[in-house]
């Protein structure tokens, strides 16, 4: 018998792990350490969320839904998103329920994607893009953003890796590992380059609630999303969802909003290989569309307190950091120590046992910078922060 | 203010060096703004909040409905105020529905509160009536739920 690694597709043999994942692993198990390495809220999902959805299993709802999606929910969502992002989608045909904001990526690539066609995108990124991509047979196009321009993602540096291939831009703003937030001027002139070169535009924008406005950062920011301006809809896959902003990570519930025809394209698929989300996520979903926006507004000003007490820290220890306007992360620059990004959270774990993601699981432009989520309890924030400080002290 | 104020109603015991870390401020201007809050009457006073049972307190505590006959000046405020100033009254509130105030009081044991309640508070003048109600068990106080810690269950380390 062939030896069974043999039998692995060669384009899944060839997928890198997750920088996360082998992380993870090192982590696993040490109850002293205090985690900065996580993706996801700490709030519980709000209780009158969690109670539609124990509700709904009371109720005895546990079908299949419509492949798109309950038309209830997708009602909801057409209403939330025309509220948040001023862009009106019909939710018969163009909203598209999934399991999380992952399956809609991988949705809309496999569904737009010949072999070998490049999309567009820029590091330091979510860690899904690349294999994404990848495992749909396009190429990954990346684009370097850098901290010395605030991680901007520069229009001329889209055009110039524009090719005969290029069919997608993706973007994603806020931007995880950075909390970068993009100038609307420069969204402005991407959304001309997808609109001269004839391109589709899929905009992640799963933490757009989570923005801090402001000098000190209290107050809610406005979201531009690029599917809002003139020529953008018809071309643009808007990919938004419920863990972040909601604190519903394990519902596993998101959505796509594109023209029919692609929406119809990604349905496809979704039907084939998911049918549906579950009943009970998308009950509980149409529940926080409908009442959670203050518990949204809650937790929105707690990270954005968390925020503040990390940068201070950040700035009184000397490691210098990128002020985020969005998301939950921090993604302080270490280079000044002259250890790798993976060296440097390596011996923050062995020494200090304080976790964080090396920026180099996010992409090339992330090494010299190590990713800290803010998304934790105050008190550990604190203590993390001491001892993080005495390492920085050690180094120097 | 409002971010301030929040803060401190979830835990009073913030020091100002850390509520200045959380709000992008300096110490000196939360300072500032705690003491402006105190001195209009917006922050009435700071205190633990306890289950007894669990700290293994002997105590008691009741809610009573209290009637009252509003005086021509004044209306229910004089009497009500003569009733809060009891040191057995932890809060007391006036109410729309059927009766006038509700008072929360808290003893040691049953006796002390239903002597209250007899002795002082049924024998003021323009109190019409009392019905008392004792309370059995906490399930939440304050904002706090009873007997419920947080475990955090989340991956140590996600995308």
């Amino acid at each position: 018998m062939k030896p069974l690694q043999d039998r692995i597709a060669q384009h899944v043999r060839d997928l890198p792990r997750s920088g996360i994942r082998d992380f993870f692993e090192l982590v696993v198990g040490r109850d002293d350490v205090i985690s900065l390495g996580v993706g996801e809220p700490d709030f519980c999902s709000p209780w009158h969320i969690r109670e539609a959805a124990i509700f709904s299993l009371e109720k005895g709802q546990t079908s299949y839904t419509s492949n798109l999606g309950l038309l209830s929910l997708r009602q909801e969502i057409a209403k939330y998103v025309e509220g948040l992002f001023r862009v009106s989608y019909d939710p018969a045909g163009e909203i598209l329920v999934t399991v999380g904001v992952s399956e809609a990526l991988d949705l809309v690539f496999r569904a737009l994607l010949n072999p070998g066609e490049e999309v567009i995108y820029h590091e330091p990124c979510y860690v899904s893009y690349n294999p994404s991509i990848v495992l749909a047979y396009g190429k990954p196009v990346t684009i370097q953003t850098k901290v010395e321009d605030n991680f901007v993602l520069r229009a001329s540096d889209v055009e110039a890796a524009i090719t005969d291939k290029t069919r997608i831009i993706l973007l994603n703003f806020p931007t995880n590992p950075t909390g970068a937030v993009e100038p609307v001027e420069e969204l402005e002139k991407i959304a001309a380059l997808a609109i001269k070169h004839d391109l589709i535009v899929v905009t992640d924008e799963i933490y757009c609630e989570l923005l801090y406005g402001g000098s000190d950062g209290m107050s809610p920011g406005e979201h531009t999303s690029i599917a809002s301006f003139p020529g953008m809809r018809e071309r643009t896959v808007l990919l938004h969802g419920f863990s972040k902003a909601f604190a519903m990570t394990g519902f596993r519930l998101g959505y796509a909003c594109a023209p029919t025809i692609l929406t119809e394209a990604m349905m496809k698929i979704h039907q084939y290989s998911m049918l549906c989300a579950p009943m009970m996520s998308q009950q509980a979903a149409i529940e926080a569309l409908k009442n959670g926006a203050p518990e949204v507004e809650r937790m929105r000003r707690s990270y954005a307190q968390r925020r503040n007490l990390m940068l201070k820290r950040f700035a009184e220890m000397g490691l210098p950091c990128f002020s985020p306007g969005g998301a939950f992360y921090m993604f302080p620059d270490i280079r000044k120590y002259g250890l790798t990004s993976k060296e440097f959270a390596l011996r923050l774990l062995e020494e200090e046992s304080v976790a964080v993601v090396p920026g180099s699981a996010f992409g090339q432009a992330g090494e010299g910078s190590v990713r800290a989520c803010y998304a934790t309890a105050y008190e550990k924030i604190e203590i993390a922060m001491d001892r993080m400080a005495a390492l920085v002290k050690r180094l120097g | 203010m409002d971010a301030l104020l929040e803060l401190l109603q979830n835990d009073a015991r913030l020091s100002t060096s850390r509520l200045a870390d959380r709000l992008g401020r300096t110490e000196a201007e939360v300072a500032a703004m705690i003491a402006d809050l105190q001195a209009k009457g917006a922050i009435l006073g700071y205190h633990a909040v306890v289950d007894p049972e669990r700290a293994g307190q002997r105590h008691v505590s009741a809610l009573i409905e209290v009637k009252l006959t509003p005086e021509r000046d004044g209306g229910f405020d004089r009497l009500a105020q003569r009733i809060a100033r009891f040191d057995q009254v932890t809060s007391c509130y006036l109410m729309s529905g059927g009766y006038d105030l509700a008072v929360l009081v808290e003893g040691e044991d049953l006796r002390e509160v239903a002597r209250f309640v007899s002795e002082k508070l049924s024998t003021l003048d323009g109190v019409l009536s009392t019905a008392t109600h004792f309370q059995l068990k906490v399930y939440k106080q304050s904002g706090f739920i009873a007997g419920e810690a947080r475990v955090d269950e989340r991956l140590a380390v996600s995308p």
